[in-house]
């Protein structure tokens, strides 16, 4: 019997990797492998990049980095919060080198579980502390302003709020929209904690509950709706409307930027503890950071860069000009939770 | 004669049941590292989202069911015209990503929408309509299998007895394809467990929407783990309802060689033929159309398109290495539960049906988390990759499987033996015509489900591996629709060319079993 058993399993276990076997064929050429494999050796090696950015916008940048540096480099593209768990579940085993986030607290999320290693010394010294860690195990990368979206055509100068808190007035009930259940929606009820302390936040979102507002899964969905006129505010991040004029060049949509309390979320990147590719990942780092890979941002994705000394996207006002709260953003992580369980409690997810 | 083989299939069942069941392992190590588990499970919320999956799918089977079997009894039973084509297009739905469904219904349907606008879209309404629509086709598909394979005899009985012909299709038609029905009913509704994209566009707070929220807000993977194991409770009373409503172990067998008379339709030719085409013109026509619109959408120019091909393959070839896996590994399984109905072998049977009812992101972690700790050679390869689709997709192949085995007439297969046939040649040429036809369907059904299969290939698959469905994420979900178009529709496109051949491998085997 014993012997059986084990003549079926072995039998499953062929029939698996046959038909493992049978799925490869056609898949193990990319061209991304085709093409790094004759690029020129520089630094040379390898690298892999976990990347919770999405493949449209990040891939140029990524050719880019390749024909410089000369290392091959693989690219593992999911959303932030899938990766981020992820790596959570690889632990010591993961295969990745570098995580590039879609937002600073996932990254934070990460260094709390210890998965990430110390960058190199000096290496984000133009980025502002306020959008680094200061134990150096990440930095921002690029800038995220939470702005409001409006449909010009709709509204006048004149009407406009002028901060979030405003959004809630009894002028704007049923035609606000959201989608609280982003991280970026989570991450400005969290700066909004730092601000103005948890019996406010908590008032405020009551009242916004009660303004009955329009519910999205995401940004993108938000501005469509904006430039739709299905509403007439959202509460997004500023460079949702500007893609979506690229996207749909007649599109009626703008962006407001608050005169107090606006809040600056970021896309950063860290390096996986135990990383194999270290030389590798610290060069990627350092690309991104550099002049070429900041004004990539700028121009490409519409957002800020966040090495001192570079201007805004084009039409958006400068990072510096931008009424910020002043509050480091690692700070934010350890508020994730306790802004997700208000959200929820407020009943808007 | 049967002692020995009958212990070595439970044996086998066991280990792919097993197997099957290889998440909860995961779930149950990370539940226990929870800070407050009961506060956890007893909240408001929880309580909330349990009842709010139970009615999505209560209503979505029921409605998959009048939708499914009506369309197979019409393809099946009556003269119905263009039957090839409609029988293909009526299973098409099945294809379309539900988040791509959804968003389709939403542009087309939705405030503001293309064509004209339902009110009350958005919520349970338009999430059940979007699941139907995505979910009729199980039914559709394994019922139409227990149809053709069915007794004519009972029939030509009922007719004899003077029945009605609705009181025959309830006394002598509906009976011999209850199995197929319940087991179909019960994919549905377990789809409507496991689903994160429509619920999540049409904003509607199922168990998977909360486990995923878990992650997206905190990344507490406890958290997302315990609310995890109450969605396995939940999906076990689901099974539970479906083995009390699924009837006594077949007491049809099938025997006849002959094949079923169909109905004539006469002046309801029209109505059949609607009853059949608007769930597929709804489910995978709007899609389609949309898309298309998507295409003209944009100036971001559709970049990406050289991908498209090998992407299509890759999808393909890894969509029937998984529904051969899972037809092959099903077997055992579905032998047991057709024959026998004991404790283990319903506990065999409830742990093949784990994987299908989790959200596909769990079923990826628990992979991830397992593989990396126990079989780091396979982590991220395609290996690993089709074993996920057959974690996640296998029930369909057995809930296809079982009611077409269950069929099989053993007095037929004893006659063989006795007749001096080898167990191989009975196998190949009394018993596998019989059900060539159910696990042909089986096989569809995990084809089709993994080609638009998301979260296990994109943790799971080989760096630079790109999927149809990959494709389509890529571009939608940062709102390049323009991008995302061509990659929708050839998923349509491959979809539907994979139904062809099989479809007429599956009716060609019935139609030589019935003419013998």
């Amino acid at each position: 019997m014993r012997s059986r058993i084990g003549f079926v399993a072995s039998l499953l276990a062929l029939s698996l990797g046959a038909a493992a076997c049978g799925g490869g064929d056609p898949a193990p050429d990319s061209p991304v492998a085709a093409s790094s494999a004759t690029t020129a050796a520089k630094e040379g090696g390898k690298l892999v990049v976990y990347s919770g950015r999405n493949e449209n916008l990040i891939r140029p940048l990524i050719d880019r980095f390749k024909e410089e540096s000369g290392i091959d480099v693989e690219v593992r593209y999911a959303d932030t919060t899938e990766l981020t768990a992820a790596l959570l579940e690889e632990g010591d085993a993961s295969p990745a080198d570098v995580f590039f986030s879609q937002d600073a607290g996932a990254l934070v999320a990460l260094e709390a579980e210890g998965r990430l290693a110390e960058l190199k010394e000096g290496v984000a010294d133009d980025v502002p502390e306020r959008f680094r860690d200061p134990q150096n195990h990440w930095t921002g990368v690029t800038g995220r302003a939470r702005t409001i979206a409006f449909n010009p055509e709709k509204l006048s100068q004149a009407e406009l709020p002028e901060n979030f808190l405003e959004v809630v007035d009894p002028m704007w009930k049923g035609r606000v929209g959201l989608a609280p259940t982003n991280a970026s929606f989570v991450s400005h009820i969290s700066a909004l904690l730092i601000e103005i302390g948890e019996d406010d936040v908590k008032k405020f979102l009551a009242e916004l509950k009660a303004s009955d507002p329009k519910i999205y899964d995401s940004n993108g969905l938000v501005v469509k709706a904006v430039a739709s006129g299905e509403i007439d505010l959202g509460l997004v991040n500023h460079y949702y409307a500007l893609n979506e004029k690229k996207e749909n060049p007649g599109a009626s949509v703008a962006n407001i930027y608050p005169q107090e309390g606006a809040f600056v979320n970021l896309a950063g990147v860290g390096v996986i503890e135990g990383a194999e590719n270290r030389a590798q990942a610290d060069r990627f780092v350092d690309f991104l950071l550099s002049k070429e890979g900041q004004e990539f941002f700028r121009t490409e994705t519409n957002e800020y860069p966040l090495v001192e000394g570079m201007s805004g996207p084009e039409g958006q006002p400068a990072l510096a000009e931008l009424k910020t709260i002043d509050l480091p953003l690692d700070e934010l992580g350890k508020d994730l939770q306790r802004s997700a369980t208000l959200i929820k409690e407020a009943g808007l997810s | 004669m049967s002692s020995r083989p009958a212990r070595l299939t439970t044996s086998v069942a066991a280990l792919v049941a097993g197997a099957m069941a290889m998440p909860l392992v995961y779930l149950v190590i990370r539940a226990t590292e929870a800070k407050d588990p009961a506060g956890l499970v007893f909240s408001e919320r929880v309580l909330e989202l349990v009842w709010n999956t139970l009615r999505l799918a209560a209503t979505v089977s029921a409605a998959a069911v009048i939708i499914g079997l009506g369309s197979a009894w019409v393809l099946e039973r009556t003269d119905v015209p263009a039957r090839r084509f409609l029988g293909v297009a009526a299973a098409l739905p099945l294809a379309v990503p539900s988040y791509i469904a959804a968003l389709a219904l939403v542009s087309a349907f939705g405030p503001g929408g293309d064509l004209f606008v339902i009110p009350g879209l958005i919520g349970f309404w338009g999430a059940a309509g979007v699941l139907t629509l995505s979910t009729y086709p199980y039914v559709l598909l394994v019922t139409r299998a227990a149809l053709s394979s069915s007794e004519p005899a009972v029939d030509d009985a009922a007719i004899t007895l003077g029945l009605h012909r609705i009181r025959r299709f309830g006394r002598a038609q509906f009976p011999q394809v209850r199995g197929a029905v319940t087991a179909s009913a019960l994919l549905s509704a377990l789809y409507v467990v496991s689903d994160f994209g429509a619920v999540t566009i049409l904003r509607y707070g199922t168990l998977t929407r909360g486990i995923f929220l878990e992650y997206r807000s905190s990344f507490d993977r406890s958290a997302a783990a315990m609310i995890s194991l109450v969605l396995v409770l939940f999906t076990l009373g689901l099974i539970v309802a479906e083995r009390r409503a699924r009837g006594p172990a077949a007491s049809l067998r099938h025997s006849s060689a002959r094949r079923h008379r169909r109905v004539a339709l006469g002046r309801w030719r029209l109505l059949a033929t609607a009853v059949v085409a608007a769930p597929a013109l709804l489910g995978a026509g709007i899609p389609l159309m949309i898309a298309v619109s998507w295409l003209q959408k944009g100036a971001r120019a559709s970049s990406g398109n050289d991908v498209l091909p090998m992407a299509a393959a890759t999808s393909a070839g890894l969509s029937m290495a998984a529904a051969v896996a899972a037809v092959v590994l099903c077997l055992p399984v579905a032998m047991l539960a057709a024959r026998r109905s004991t404790w283990i072998v319903r506990l065999i049977e409830g742990g093949a049906l784990a994987g299908y009812a989790l959200p596909g992101l769990v079923v990826a972690l628990s992979l991830v988390f397992l593989a990396t700790r126990a079989a780091p050679f396979a982590y991220q390869t395609v290996g690993l990759v089709v074993a996920a689709y057959v974690i996640r997709f296998m029930p369909e192949a057995l809930a296809s499987a079982r009611p077409s085995l269950a069929s099989v007439d053993t007095s037929l297969t004893d006659a063989s033996r006795t007749l001096g046939g080898s167990r191989w040649e009975t196998a190949m040429r009394v018993t596998w015509p019989m059900v060539r036809g159910g696990l042909f369907a089986g096989g569809a059904l995990v084809f089709l489900t993994s080609m638009k299969e998301l979260p296990a290939t994109l943790l799971l698959r080989p760096a630079g591996v790109d999927t149809l469905a990959i494709r389509v994420w890529t571009g939608a979900s940062e709102g390049f629709y323009a991008q995302a178009a061509p990659a929708a529709l050839l998923l349509l496109g491959v979809s539907a060319l994979a139904l062809l051949p099989m479809w007429r491998a599956g009716a060609s085997a019935w139609r030589t079993a019935n003419d013998g």
